[in-house]
């Protein structure tokens, strides 16, 4: 009886090591995981600040720029951006509220990567900070349309340089997840 | 007034020619991605209402209505991955992977990469699991045990945009924007991926650079 007991504990402790002991209750095995070392090689989507695939990138480049690593978007995209930020303004783009001309905008604009303080406040703009980040509630598209219609003082052609929508449709949480509830 | 009709006169053309009249953050904006799994619509990143935490929230699957986002799921063979430079050469230096299974997204990383670029192998195991919130539950937030909070489920879209009236003037038939103007986006929802982890575990001298990429495994 005790020899078989002994038999039973030995080979339920081998089953155990082969991960097979599965009516020992006492034995919890830690659980694997079941996405480790997966492998996700096709690209889909890529995103750093809003609105710039759709509204600096061409048709003909619109796939090619979600699967250009951000370290290399300068070089091939800067001058593109610049050419279609003129094509925007009728070519008479000069500076925008930053001080930045064409070259310089366009410059920042084709890496496409979200610039983010982890010391401070985060926004995109707030009139005080710039692209420390992006909130739930900051107003990008009225930024992204003054930088590129409002001129040297944001005042340039008014009636393009703001939406007049101002917020979300619904109001943000204070706490985690922070994002509203579907509708 | 004449410059202005330059301007959106050229702004037409310029659209038109593009071939994208729309301009939706990133919703939808290629074809490759539109109306899939791996369309991102928004990647924001700020500091939670801890400010010694950062928020990372990557949005897909956008312009969904009520009736949809009741059906609607994460896909298994998709990531969504929010890279992250610290060093400042717009290569990432640490990742944050979501990846979908069975009704749960598990959350990798902070972690360095295995490689950069555009292939990524999930890696380790999960920080935190947390399981899908149900469209019209409560969220359901995880914890881990270092920190780090996590969230995955439908939520309404955050982005904000009159589109219509953009439509309209990109399209000639308008001079400018109303005021006050219309949201497009409004009553529409997204799938959501919300990570909250403090900011020590970002390794930052100050300043991060952030993209967010989809990708599937097959």
């Amino acid at each position: 009886m005790k020899k078989n007991f002994y038999t039973i504990i030995t080979l339920c402790a081998l089953a155990v090591a082969l991960g097979a002991c599965h009516n020992d209750n006492k034995v919890v095995p830690t659980p694997s995981d079941p996405n480790t070392g997966k492998v996700f090689s096709i690209p889909g989507d890529q995103v750093g600040r809003p609105g710039i695939a759709t509204v600096f990138v061409g048709a003909a480049d619109k796939e090619n720029f979600n699967v250009t690593i951000p370290s290399l978007m300068g070089p091939l995209y800067q001058t593109k951006f610049q050419t279609q930020l003129q094509a925007l303004n009728g070519g008479a783009y000069t500076k925008n509220i930053l001080g930045l001309d064409a070259a310089g905008f366009t410059g920042v604009l084709a890496t496409d990567v979200l610039n983010v303080s982890t010391t401070g406040k985060t926004t995109y703009y707030d009139g005080t900070n710039v692209l420390t980040g992006r909130n739930l509630s900051d107003d990008v598209i009225d930024v992204s349309l003054i930088l590129i219609f409002g001129g040297p003082t944001g005042g340039s052609n008014p009636t393009l340089t703001s939406d007049h929508v101002d917020h979300n449709d619904k109001p943000f949480l204070t706490s985690f997840p922070y994002e509203a509830a579907p509708w | 007034m004449k410059k202005t009709k330059l301007i959106i006169a050229s702004a037409a053309m310029v659209f038109a020619l593009g071939g994208g009249i729309l301009w939706a953050s990133d919703h939808a904006d290629a074809p490759n991605v539109k109306g899939k799994s791996t369309d991102i619509t928004d990647l924001y990143v700020f500091q939670g209402a801890n400010t010694d935490n950062m928020v990372f929230v990557g949005n897909v699957q956008g312009l969904m209505s009520p009736t949809t986002t009741a059906t609607a799921s994460f896909d298994e063979n998709t990531m969504i991955e929010f890279k992250i430079d610290n060093t400042g050469d717009n290569v990432e230096d640490l990742v944050i992977q979501c990846v979908y299974k069975a009704g749960k997204m598990y959350i990798y990383g902070p972690v360095k990469p295995a490689s950069t670029g555009l292939s990524s192998t999930v890696v380790g195991t999960a920080s935190v699991v947390v399981p899908v919130t149900p469209y019209g539950s409560s969220p359901v937030i995880a914890t881990s045990s270092t920190g780090i909070k996590a969230f995955a489920g439908p939520r309404d879209d955050p982005f904000f945009f009159d589109l219509d009236q953009f439509h309209k003037i990109v399209g000639g038939t308008a001079s400018g924007f109303n005021s006050p103007g219309t949201d497009s986006f409004a009553g529409t929802n997204v799938m959501s991926v919300v990570v909250e982890v403090p900011k020590t575990m970002l390794n930052s001298t100050g300043k991060l650079g952030v993209w967010l990429q989809t990708k599937q495994n097959h």
